[in-house]
């Protein structure tokens, strides 16, 4: 990582610290913002987090491990998630997740080469009376089938 | 996405007819003693699961001395087949946040925490909105509607993607910035909760209920459902059948009836409280929905005769495996254990005297396990093995095609 870019996110990070405090019941609030924002939690990041809390980045990374929507690793721009329980299952989960993984050609848990697009799988989604369901980014999608699944991650930068 | 068309639902309790503020202002007429009063005599129980007296916990913690009580509000919904507290808080937040303040001003609490589960970010927008709102109109603040001495406000906080932060003392260790792993209780959250204050935390859909039991008395609740198990219950129905969605229906309905009212084809198999739950063949279904017979958080999943048992049992036991928080052996080891048998009848490479020890195993665990989660995992294995017997093994566990 760059120099300003350290800088940057250490200012970053300072100003969430700020908006919630520095309390320990803080701390998930903190690294959801980074992970909405960046896609990830860097080793720098937890270091940051950990020191402006005062609490050890061992500490702060045993939570990101714990919590499946928060990523110690880099990820792709755009993280989508595929509900693979029971209901969505049922509903027809398993030609949206083939069509989705011929069409980007990755498998689940893995990203795209330019980045723009890391496939994961998820439990369910609380959509199940309209399955299959996926999440992309933050926005939830139902009643979908391969070509409207495609579609949407075609859209996506 | 659905609409907010809140003219589309009907039902005798949670979706009767109620305006925003209502119970807020009757409760504070009636006074704390008669609100636990009311409650107590509605008979209503915990819609999380687990079915504890309500009013028995805001009791306990109203008795609780401290300068801080809390209430929690568990919409972590994570139950495979559950989506009922999706429902009511995308359309009926009035219900959640009334019923979360009239808890607060019962108990002695300054403070309302929403725990949202991260799969349900979407909605939080629409929440705030209906926070500031509550604020604006003095249902929420200082001095809430001229009430000397009674100041209370709400605020929502996320989740993260861990089913087992549903379970309540998981979620307490999460709200308080740690990994959501289950704590030994007692101490229960009533004295011992956030932060270390007595705090109550109530399902989305007991909140919901209170406003209503406030408005319309005990009484009222009383006359739907029944003797035990008093009032309605909200039912996430998906699966195999032409009309999936939420229901609100009386306690004492059977599945039967259930599988009528949601145009349910050749069902096979239903299973009853989502994959903690059991799974209930054809023949039982004339048994009956409440805490007498088949008490359920209300997830309802029903399979046609064209489905393999055996593969929902492995959706189920990989469900399990993936969101044990790995904190003690019986459910860290045994779920792993379990899944690996049903792959093993998968490929028809096993001894029944092998299944019986993995039977045995899961009976260990839901003694031996921590939390509700290693408590309840075996149960879908046990009961499915023996349900469906015929099914999984004298078809070499292709099942399914079996009639
Ligand atoms: C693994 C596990 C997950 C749970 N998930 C939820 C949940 O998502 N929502 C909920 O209200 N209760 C859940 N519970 C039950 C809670 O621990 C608690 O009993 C409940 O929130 C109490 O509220 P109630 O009395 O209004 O039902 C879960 C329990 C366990 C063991
Ligand atoms: S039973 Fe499972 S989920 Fe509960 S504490 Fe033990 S390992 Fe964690
Ligand atoms: S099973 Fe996919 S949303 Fe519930």
């Amino acid at each position: 990582m760059l120099v300003f870019e350290k800088n940057a996110l250490s200012q970053e990070i300072e100003s969430l610290v700020v908006k919630y405090g520095t309390s320990r019941s803080a701390l998930l609030q903190i690294l959801q913002e980074i992970q909405r924002k960046h896609k990830y939690i860097s080793d720098f990041a937890q270091q940051e987090v950990a020191r402006l809390m005062n609490i050890h980045p061992v500490e702060v990374n045993s939570v990101i491990s714990f919590y499946s929507f928060l990523h110690s690793k880099p990820q792709g721009r755009n993280i989508v998630k595929l509900c693979k329980t029971i209901s969505c299952d049922m509903a027809g989960k398993e030609t949206v997740e083939n069509a989705v993984k011929r069409e980007l050609g990755i498998s689940f848990n893995e990203t795209t080469k330019d980045n723009r697009i890391s496939l994961e799988y998820t439990s369910c989604l609380g959509q199940c009376d309209s399955g299959p369901a996926m999440i992309i980014n933050e926005k939830v999608y139902t009643r979908l089938d391969p070509e409207t699944a495609v579609k949407l991650l075609n859209e996506l930068k | 996405m659905e609409s907010k068309l809140k003219t589309k639902r009907t039902g005798q309790v949670i979706f009767s007819p109620y305006s925003s503020g209502e119970g807020i202002k009757k409760a504070l007429s009636l006074g704390r003693e008669n609100i636990l009063f009311e409650l107590k005599s509605s008979g209503l129980k915990g819609r999380g699961g687990a079915g504890f007296p309500t009013s028995t916990k805001w009791m306990l913690s109203a008795a609780a001395v401290a300068d801080k009580k809390f209430i929690v509000c568990n919409a972590d919904e994570g139950e495979p087949g559950t989506f009922k507290d999706r429902v009511l808080l995308q359309e009926y937040p009035e219900l959640i946040f009334d019923g979360i303040v009239i808890a607060g001003f019962t108990i002695g609490a300054q403070t309302g925490i929403v725990y949202l589960r991260g799969e349900y970010e979407y909605l939080l927008e629409g929440l705030e909105d209906h926070l500031i709102k509550m604020r604006e109109t003095n249902f929420l603040g200082k001095k809430i509607l001229g009430k000397e001495g009674f100041d209370f406000d709400i605020s929502i906080r996320l989740g993260s993607g861990a089913y087992v932060c549903g379970e309540e003392t998981a979620l307490i260790e999460s709200l308080e910035g740690h990994r959501g792993e289950p704590r030994n209780r007692p101490p229960y959250p009533v004295d011992t909760g956030y932060m270390g204050y007595p705090t109550v935390v109530n399902n989305v859909e007991t909140l919901s209920a209170v406003p209503h039991i406030i408005v319309k008395g005990a009484d009222w609740y009383k006359k739907f459902g029944t003797e035990k198990s008093s009032g309605t219950k909200l039912f996430s129905v998906s699966g195999d059948c032409e009309k999936p969605g939420v229901y609100e229906l009386p306690w004492g309905i059977s599945i039967k009836e259930l599988l009528e009212l949601v145009e349910a084809k050749n069902t096979k198999a239903v299973q009853v409280g989502g994959a903690s739950g059991t799974c209930i063949p054809k023949s039982q279904f004339n048994r009956k929905f409440g805490y007498e017979d088949l008490p359920t958080g209300g997830s309802i999943i029903i399979f046609n005769e064209s489905r393999s048992m055996l593969k929902v049992l492995k959706n189920f036991m990989e469900f399990f495996v993936e969101e044990s928080c790995g904190q003690c052996t019986p459910c860290r080891i045994g779920n792993t254990k379990l899944l690996e048998g049903v792959e093993k009848i998968e490929t028809g490479e096993f001894t029944y005297a092998y299944i019986n020890v993995l039977k045995d195993l899961g009976r260990t665990m839901q003694v031996a396990s921590k939390c509700g989660l290693g408590q309840s995992s075996p149960n879908s294995f046990i009961s499915i093995l023996e349900n469906f017997k015929d099914e999984i093994f004298h078809t070499k566990g292709q099942g399914g095609k079996n009639e």
